[in-house]
C-alpha cells in the first residue's frame, strides 16, 4: 500500500502533550511505508520546527545536555525530512504563517515552509487520507 | 457501510468523554459500519487487565469491534496484561488503516 498521501494536522506546541511525539511517529511510520505525507502545523506546533532549540542540562539530578541527550523536535523533524529525501518520497511541512507570525517562530530547520489553512485543504483534498490531531 | 478508524488518545480517568467516545464507537457497530479503534498515548490504559475501565474495552471487544492498542504507549505505562481480544501494534499498523479506501478517520 505505498505511494499514497496522507495529510496530517497538528496543533500542540511541542514538550507539552504526547501528541507532539505521536504525530512524529505517524508521520515517520508514513514516510517509512513509502508515502507522501503532508502536515499542516497549526497554532503552537509551528513551534514543533524552531531552529533555536536547544536541548538542556537536568540540575537535579547533575547531567550534563549531552548525558541528558534530550531530543529536540526540530532535529526530529530534520531527521523526517532527510529521510523522505532518502526514502525519494515527499514530506510538504506547512507552518500556518499567521501563528508564526504571532509567536515570533519564523526562524525554522530546513524543509517547512509558510501556508495557510488553505494549504491544508488542497493538501487534503489531494490525499487519500486525512488525520486531524487536535489539543485536548 | 463506512469504515471508521477511531483513534483513542484519552483516558476515562482523566476525561469524562472518553465514555461518549465508546458509545460513539457502539452506536457506529451497531448502524453496521465497520469500526477499528486505534489506542494510543493515556488511551492504552483502560486496556490494563483488572482497570475499572476495562469493561468498556472489554464491550468493545465482545461487541466484534477491532480494538488494537499502541505498543509504545503500553510499554511506557508498563502494561503487558491486556483484556482478551486486543491487539497490540505499532504506528506502522496505524498508518495502514489509515490509508484504507474509504476510511474516515477520528481523533480523541
Amino acid at each position: 500500500m505505498a505511494g499514497k498521501t496522507i495529510t496530517v494536522a497538528i496543533m500542540d506546541a511541542p514538550y507539552e502533550s504526547a501528541n507532539s511525539t505521536t504525530a512524529l511517529r505517524i508521520v515517520q511510520s508514513a514516510l517509512a511505508k513509502g508515502h507522501n505525507v503532508n502536515v499542516f502545523a497549526y497554532e503552537g506546533a509551528v513551534n514543533l520546527t524552531m531552529k533555536a532549540q536547544a536541548p538542556h542540562p537536568n540540575p537535579v539530578k547533575g547531567t550534563s545536555a549531552e548525558q541528558e541527550a534530550h531530543p529536540t523536535t526540530k532535529d526530529w523533524v530534520a531527521s523526517l525530512f532527510k529521510m523522505a529525501k532518502d526514502k525519494g518520497v515527499k514530506l510538504d511541512w506547512v507552518n500556518c504563517g499567521l501563528c508564526v507570525d504571532e509567536r515570533g517562530a519564523g526562524d525554522w530547520v530546513e524543509g517547512p515552509r509558510r501556508g495557510g489553512p488553505k494549504d491544508f485543504l488542497d493538501a487534503s483534498n489531494a490525499s487519500q487520507a486525512t488525520l486531524v490531531i487536535p489539543t485536548k | 457501510m463506512a469504515k471508521y478508524l477511531l483513534i483513542e488518545s484519552r483516558d476515562p480517568f482523566d476525561s469524562a468523554d472518553s465514555q461518549y467516545f465508546a458509545e460513539l464507537i457502539q452506536g457506529l457497530a451497531k448502524r453496521g459500519n465497520e469500526a477499528t479503534v486505534f489506542l494510543v498515548q493515556n488511551g492504552v490504559l483502560p486496556v490494563r487487565k483488572g482497570s475499572k475501565y476495562s469493561t468498556v474495552i472489554a464491550d468493545l471487544v465482545k461487541s466484534k469491534i477491532k480494538v488494537v492498542a499502541d505498543r509504545f504507549s503500553l510499554k511506557e505505562r508498563g502494561i503487558r496484561q491486556l483484556v482478551d481480544g486486543v491487539d497490540t501494534a505499532d504506528t506502522d499498523r496505524l498508518v495502514d488503516l489509515l490509508v484504507e479506501p474509504g476510511t474516515k478517520a477520528i481523533w480523541h
